[in-house]
């Protein structure tokens, strides 16, 4: 297997699996599932690997010092990490377990058979099973990253289907999330929030603080951080609306108007050259003229706007105090660093903290989990002894979430007679993706949690460094997977943008690759070339190559196009090393400018597949956000603050624009996992801006595609 | 404070609470029943909805007083003898859902349409679920797992 970062961290057996005398088998991870079926997949390989019935394998939810510390559960990882490590694990614990029958049975291993946890010897009526050699024990053995696993040809249950664990429990409306918790005593609780991030708070009214506690609610006020808490959860949520209206806020000059994408490419940056995927800490290389050979040479800018998470659940948190211990309950896709920062901020030990994942909405990266999670954990500080559910407003979690920067990305390349990309530059302009928690050199990570800037003693934000890693950040796939000659890349790291952000599903990959996918079909447009045979010819990739045309043959590519309907396909591997995906989309524009979705396809390659649903629910949920992305988002502010500040004022995708969708996944089962959760964002705002260009003639370059973008690229 | 009596799930309860308090708080705090979810408190996003007298209602903002006399059903309310409606069962066998916060009121949307018009078109479908968001992406499952089931039969099979 792959070298095992999380079995070098974790490599004792037991840490991963524990067999109970009931029969039952535990599995222990540091991946949390977030929506993305990744309990579904572990399940699936573990009971593979030990031959247990699915139905008597349960995922342990993760806690920190208990469960594996795989860092985050974020970058299409889980899989290659977890799914390899419980992989692993599972296989070890399967061999030592035929070692020990054998000598339990006093018969020799190569005679022994499993089936569901239950080991015979062949041939005898000599058996055994997993709980009677190791139910309530300790392996006391290490994961053998080398341990034989199974034959794909002879899977059972692994890429076959399943049903999603968890959901018969969802749709009966049982507890499920961290939103759902209750425990004895427990006090509700909201923030009251500043109008905007600049503001800071004057004073609380007397008589409305006097008020609040009168009416049974406890009032927690740290500087301008503000919360209220209530055993009624109702009181809390309109005592912090009255404390809000009657407290006197200090403005400051608000937010500053202005055109973010303008500032974009004007303000103070760090620009890197990047070869590889890799920042480079050299010069740039200003953009050479068009090599000889040239025939054409275009140039065009790709814009995209902040846009948010949105989880359809605000952020929550169950905190508790008791004496020098804090547990949090938090939906945080990293329990590990989240108790890490928590320590730093609160000036705890590591050993008297814990952290406990429970489910929450959605979170598509880094929302407002992990801020609610601090609240919870200041209030619950304030009220020891009394567990604290925090929940964030929706308009908590619309407005103080970290959002997807806005980006920039200025393109110009070169074609010669024979429609071959000569030469290409691409300049990505963006604010930071990397703003999760985590400690820093000399205590400054508690500038990266929100409700550290607001409290008495408060913290400055914090000025990240540019991510240097390979294919990271507002980087990811800026390197374009095309075979094109005389690359020059360049990742802008952008200062002094005024809202707050950080990791949202692909991070930067999203525009760099709407961009990159609109520019070649504007290439392959000049060079006469259609546009799947320009890319094709410009792809070595076998693998690459297959799933391309297989989404081209699933939208009838060469097909006449409806009346009045425009067809657009783009492809992109996801960080050029992870799973490929291909995106064709069939759509009209109608007389009101706006965009109507009709066909879909997606082609993807993930490597070998574990729980074909969940690949396949990865592909068009992916398709269907970036969708949404694409048509409808963009995040709002101006002077007073963020104006983006319900549904209403941030419209999403909703039912009556879904089109059909096919999914052609082809199933590699001898190669690595490549993670399926993001390879298909960014090829689909290309296949949907490549697919108005077809309706309509018009190129559009600034996401979102509203019908006043449509209307305004029209007026051009 | 004030008494109210509310009819859930076919059971009365009494209850005691302010009488603005939103009917989700009443259900979710009061009563356990978890299933109908906060998602906005501005009846935007669909996740809290019950049916009312047969009716699809949103019960973040609406006062549980108001509901006095009515017959509510939550998510909880929809098994018949412990087992999942068809309707669940189809979103279930769909995977009609990622992370499943927007699932129950999606489930609770569905079955007010079906007691009401077994034989929904594509159309009317759609029109029922407007006002529910999903932000995973789950919108062409749930209409497939609602389709199962027009195509099916009973919803209650």
């Amino acid at each position: 297997m792959p070298d095992s970062a999380s079995l070098k961290k974790s490599p004792n057996l037991d840490k991963w699996i524990s067999v109970a005398s009931d029969g039952r088998v535990l599995i222990h991870t540091g991946k949390v599932d977030i929506g993305q079926r990744i309990s579904t997949a572990l399940a699936l390989i573990a009971a593979e690997e030990l031959d247990v019935d699915l139905s008597r394998i349960d995922i342990a939810r993760t806690e920190t010092g208990v469960d594996p510390d795989e860092g985050i559960t974020s970058g299409s990882n889980s899989m290659e990490e977890a799914g390899n490590a419980v992989r692993a694990a599972s296989a070890t614990a399967r061999r030592h377990l035929l070692s020990l029958a054998a000598d339990s049975l006093g018969v020799d291993v190569s005679t022994l058979e499993i089936s569901d946890g239950l080991i015979q010897s062949r041939g005898t009526n000599l058996s055994v099973t997993y709980q009677e050699l190791a139910g309530d024990q300790l392996f006391g053995i290490d994961v053998d990253p080398e341990a034989p696993v199974k034959d794909p040809a002879s899977y059972g249950v692994v890429g076959k289907p399943t049903i999603t664990r968890g959901l018969t429990e969802i749709v009966a409306g049982q507890a499920h999330f961290v939103q759902d918790m209750k425990m004895p005593g427990m006090l509700h609780a909201r923030i009251v929030r500043p109008p905007h991030y600049k503001a800071r708070l004057k004073s609380l009214d007397d008589a409305a603080a006097k008020r609040v506690t009168d009416d049974g609610c406890e009032l927690v006020r740290d500087g301008s951080f503000i919360a209220v808490a209530s055993a009624d959860e109702f009181a809390a949520v309109k005592a912090a609306e009255r404390l809000f209206e009657s407290s006197d806020w200090d403005l400051g000059d608000g937010l500053e108007p202005q055109d973010v994408y303008e500032r974009l490419v004007s303000n103070e940056r760090v620009s890197l050259p990047v070869v590889d995927g890799v920042p480079q800490k050299e010069a740039v290389e200003p953009l050479a003229s068009p090599p000889e050979g040239a025939s054409a040479t275009l140039n065009a800018r790709y814009e995209k706007p902040y846009l948010m998470h949105g989880s359809i659940g605000p952020s929550a948190a169950v905190a508790l105090a008791e004496g020098d211990k804090l547990t949090v309950w938090s939906h945080s896709q990293g329990v590990y660093v989240l108790r890490a920062s928590l320590s730093e901020a609160l000036g705890m030990e590591v050993e008297d903290l814990t952290v406990i994942h429970v489910p929450g909405s959605g979170c598509y990266g880094h929302n407002g989990a992990d801020d609610a999670a601090v609240d919870a954990a200041l209030i619950a500080l304030a009220l020891p002894g009394k567990p604290v559910l925090l929940k964030w407003s929706r308009e908590d979690e619309h407005a103080w979430e970290p959002y997807a920067s806005c980006m920039a990305m200025d393109l110009t390349a070169s074609i010669d007679g024979d429609g071959k990309v000569i030469a290409w530059s691409q300049d990505t302009y963006s604010d930071t993706y990397g703003m999760r928690p985590r400690p820093e050199p000399g205590g400054a990570g508690p500038a990266r949690l929100l409700a550290m800037q607001y409290r008495e003693d408060a913290v400055t934000p914090l000025v990240p460094k540019p991510n240097m890693s390979r294919h990271a950040g507002l980087h990811r796939n800026l390197d374009p997977i095309y075979s094109f000659e005389n690359k020059r890349l360049v990742k802008n790291l952008v200062r002094g943008l005024p809202l707050r952000t950080s990791a949202l599903r692909t991070l930067g990959a999203f525009a760099n690759v709407f961009a990159i996918e609109s520019f070649v079909d504007e290439l392959a447009e000049e060079a006469g070339i259609d546009p799947v045979a320009f890319r094709m010819s410009h792809l070595e990739d076998q693998r690459a190559k297959e799933v391309l045309q297989a989404v081209a043959d699933k939208i009838g590519w060469g097909d006449p196009v409806p009346e009045g309907h425009g067809r657009g396909i783009a492809f992109a591997q996801y960080k050029n090393i992870q799973a490929y995906a291909a995106v064709a989309v069939e759509l009209e524009v109608n007389d009101k400018a706006e965009v109507i979705m009709h066909r879909v396809a997606l082609a993807g390659d993930a490597g070998q597949i574990v729980d074909q649903a969940g690949v396949i629910a990865q592909y068009e949920g992916g398709f269907l956000q970036a969708a949404s992305w694409t048509l409808y988002e963009e995040v709002t502010f101006d002077q007073t603050g963020i104006t983006s500040r319900d549904w209403e004022t941030y419209p999403i995708l909703r039912f009556d624009n879904i089109p059909e969708i096919e999914t052609v996944m082809i199933d590699r089962p001898n190669e690595r996992f490549l993670g399926a959760g993001e390879a298909v964002s960014g090829p689909t705002a290309g296949a949907i801006a490549n697919a108005i260009h077809m309706a309509t003639g018009l190129r559009v370059r600034r996401l979102p595609f509203t019908p006043d973008a449509i209307r305004a690229a029209a007026m051009e | 404070m004030a008494k109210i009596s509310l009819k859930v799930n076919g059971k009365t309860h009494e209850v005691d609470c302010d009488p603005e308090t939103p009917l989700i708080y009443v259900l979710r705090n009061q009563l356990d029943l978890v299933g109908a979810k906060l998602g906005c408190g501005l009846e935007q996003c669909g996740a809290c909805a019950v049916m009312v007298d047969g009716d699809h209602v949103l019960s973040c903002v609406r006062a549980a007083s108001e509901f006095a006399g009515s017959e509510i059903t939550t998510v909880e309310g929809l098994a018949k003898d412990g087992r999942p409606s068809a309707l669940q069962q189809a979103f279930i066998d769909e995977g009609a859902a990622q992370c499943g916060y927007c699932t129950a009121g999606l489930v609770v949307a569905a079955t007010a349409l079906l007691e009401k018009n077994p034989k929904p078109d594509d159309a009317e479908i759609r029109e029922a679920l407007h006002e529910h968001l999903c932000r995973c992406g789950s919108h062409l499952r749930v209409l497939k797992a609602i389709d199962r089931v027009v195509k099916g039969g009973s919803i209650n099979a």
